[in-house]
């Protein structure tokens, strides 16, 4: 793929970047370029890569080889720009700390050594909190909150961060109505201010209507663009194989993944 | 009235108060980072492997303190450093090192004419041989470590909630885990005079995990748990010196008394709490 000329440099660039997970090759010769405030989702079959992509893009594995250039200058620069909203599994919610204190913790890495937060920090909490409809819950304990709510906590911890790159794993499996809906007006909200927006997701049906492209993954870039680019038969056969039913004539798809295997 | 000022009376009895009270505190509030962190197996074997430490500085006629300083940092770094390879996993590595540990101190205080008594101090601590430069060394390094705890606060609080946010927010994480282990070494050292390797597990978890039942904020777990390591030192040594038994066994006793009755009456988290939240459930749903 070649880079395009463009008067704006791209805000995210990932060029040829293989990366290893646990010694196997997880993500195979990726590149693509993101301009800034786009809003992208990257669908794939379980164990495609896609946490590995993003866990590479916030500088958790390091690739083997290629790069991620963030505002034209290469990963290790920058880093503090990119916030990454795991999946909900990967912390203890029975941990003694309340819905403000982990959104606070998205303030910390502008906080430094030894710095208590100050009034900016509390305000930006707030404001986060806010965006994410949980003021009323600031002070509950995690451990009472629904899988929604605990999805808006890290969403509200991430805003607090103030990125100008979101990562988001999987916002939408296992949500409320409630919570799906908080998280799409959410990427409006992120567009007007220019944030760039990368959702990992397994509904092509949103994929298809609320985001301006589409990285289709399967350890290698099977296709990237916009939805009536990236979905077609032939793509969507190649990333999912035989999970893949299209029925003929009325172009719908359907998607065996009902009983997917575990995400490495 | 008397009751409570009779045992001050004797000097000794003053200074087993103050040092069981420093320990009490200072390993209630390090003991909530190793609840929280599922650490305990890791300090009781911390606590065995300073024995050779301990044993060295026995037979030298040197500061015990200061021997088992040394031997507890140079395991707490080794642990880290066996464990981050990855060749073994954490605990494989913490029950090979904790064993020859031991068995290395055993050894050594073994050549000794008065070895059972020496190994029973050791064990399970002397608190009433508690010297005035003993007292001062204990207040000294609580002082380190709690002010370390309350400066790296925040720091500790992410890489025990999250290491990935810890990692995205380039916190040092690798260094952050063995400022940790240092500080549990040295708090074990601490508590050496006053329950012994034998017992120090006990002191370390069982407040912590008294204070988790009863609140879901850390600072407040570790207030409670300092409250409870506190009064479970000072009535376990009046037990000790009114009824006569071994004050370290006294104090791990009514520690694990008070994590007993949290167990069964504390609100929202207690046993019968939440039989009686299922059986309203279950009430309701019918």
């Amino acid at each position: 793929m070649s880079i395009p000329v463009s008067p704006v440099p791209p805000s995210l660039q990932v060029d040829h970047l293989t990366v290893a997970y646990n010694g196997l090759p997880a993500l195979n010769d990726v590149s693509f370029n993101i301009p800034h405030g786009a809003r992208v989702a990257v669908v794939g079959p379980n164990g495609a890569g896609k946490s590995t992509l993003f866990k590479t893009l916030v500088g958790l594995l390091s690739p083997r080889a290629g790069q991620v250039i963030l505002h034209g200058q290469s990963l290790p620069h920058h880093k503090e720009c990119v916030a990454y909203v795991p999946q909900r599994e990967q912390v203890d919610w029975n941990f003694p700390v309340t819905v403000y204190d982990v959104v606070m913790m998205g303030r910390y890495g502008h906080l430094g050594w030894l710095r208590r937060p100050r009034a900016v920090d509390h305000a930006i909490v707030t404001r986060s909190l806010e965006q994410m409809q949980i003021t009323d819950l600031a002070r509950v304990p995690i451990g009472e909150l629904s899988g929604g709510q605990q999805q808006r906590v890290f969403l509200a911890r991430a805003l607090a961060q103030e990125p100008h790159i979101l990562l988001m794993d999987e916002p939408f499996t296992g949500v409320d109505a409630t919570t799906q809906q908080t998280v799409l007006s959410l990427l409006e909200q992120l567009r007007e201010q220019g944030v760039t927006v990368l959702v990992s997701t397994h509904d092509l049906n949103l994929a298809t209507t609320r985001f301006d492209l589409v990285l289709l993954l399967n350890r290698r870039v099977i296709a990237f663009g916009n939805a009536a680019h990236v979905f077609t038969p032939e793509h969507i056969t190649h990333a999912f194989g035989a999970r893949a039913l299209l029925l003929n004539g009325t172009g719908t798809l359907v998607l065996d993944e009902c009983c997917p295997p575990e995400e490495r | 009235m008397d009751f409570w000022v009779a045992p001050l009376a004797y000097e000794f009895m003053q200074r087993g108060l103050l040092a069981s009270l420093m320990v009490g505190v200072l390993c209630a509030v390090v003991g909530c980072y190793v609840v929280l962190r599922s650490m305990a197996f890791l300090g009781d074997a911390l606590a065995h492997a300073i024995m050779p430490g301990v044993a060295i500085a026995y037979l030298l006629k040197g500061d015990v303190l200061i021997g088992a300083l040394v031997a507890a940092i140079l395991v707490a770094l080794g642990i880290g450093l066996l464990s981050r390879q990855g060749t073994l996993k954490e605990d494989t590595a913490i029950g090979i090192l904790f064993a020859g540990a031991l068995a290395l101190g055993v050894m050594l205080i073994s050549t000794t004419q008065t070895y059972a008594v020496d190994l029973t101090h050791i064990l399970f601590g002397n608190v009433l041989a508690v010297s005035v430069d003993d007292l001062w060394l204990t207040a000294g390094l609580s002082l380190v470590v709690l002010t370390t705890i309350v400066l790296l606060y925040k720091e500790f609080l992410v890489i025990s909630f999250d290491p990935v946010l810890a990692a995205t927010l380039r916190l040092p994480t690798e260094l952050l885990r063995n400022v940790l282990l240092i500080l549990l070494a040295l708090t074990i050292v601490v508590s050496l005079q006053t329950v012994g390797v034998g017992l120090v597990a006990a002191m370390l978890v069982t407040p912590g995990a008294t204070a988790y039942l009863l609140t879901r904020r850390l600072p407040m777990m570790m207030l409670i748990a300092a409250s409870i390591g506190a009064f479970s030192s000072v009535a376990g040594l009046y037990a000790s010196f009114y009824i006569n038994v071994a004050s370290g066994a006294a104090v791990v006793l009514i520690a694990t008394a008070i994590f007993l009755v949290a167990f069964l009456f504390a609100p929202k988290y207690g046993v019968l709490w939440q039989a009686r939240r299922t059986r309203k459930e279950v009430e309701q749903t019918q």
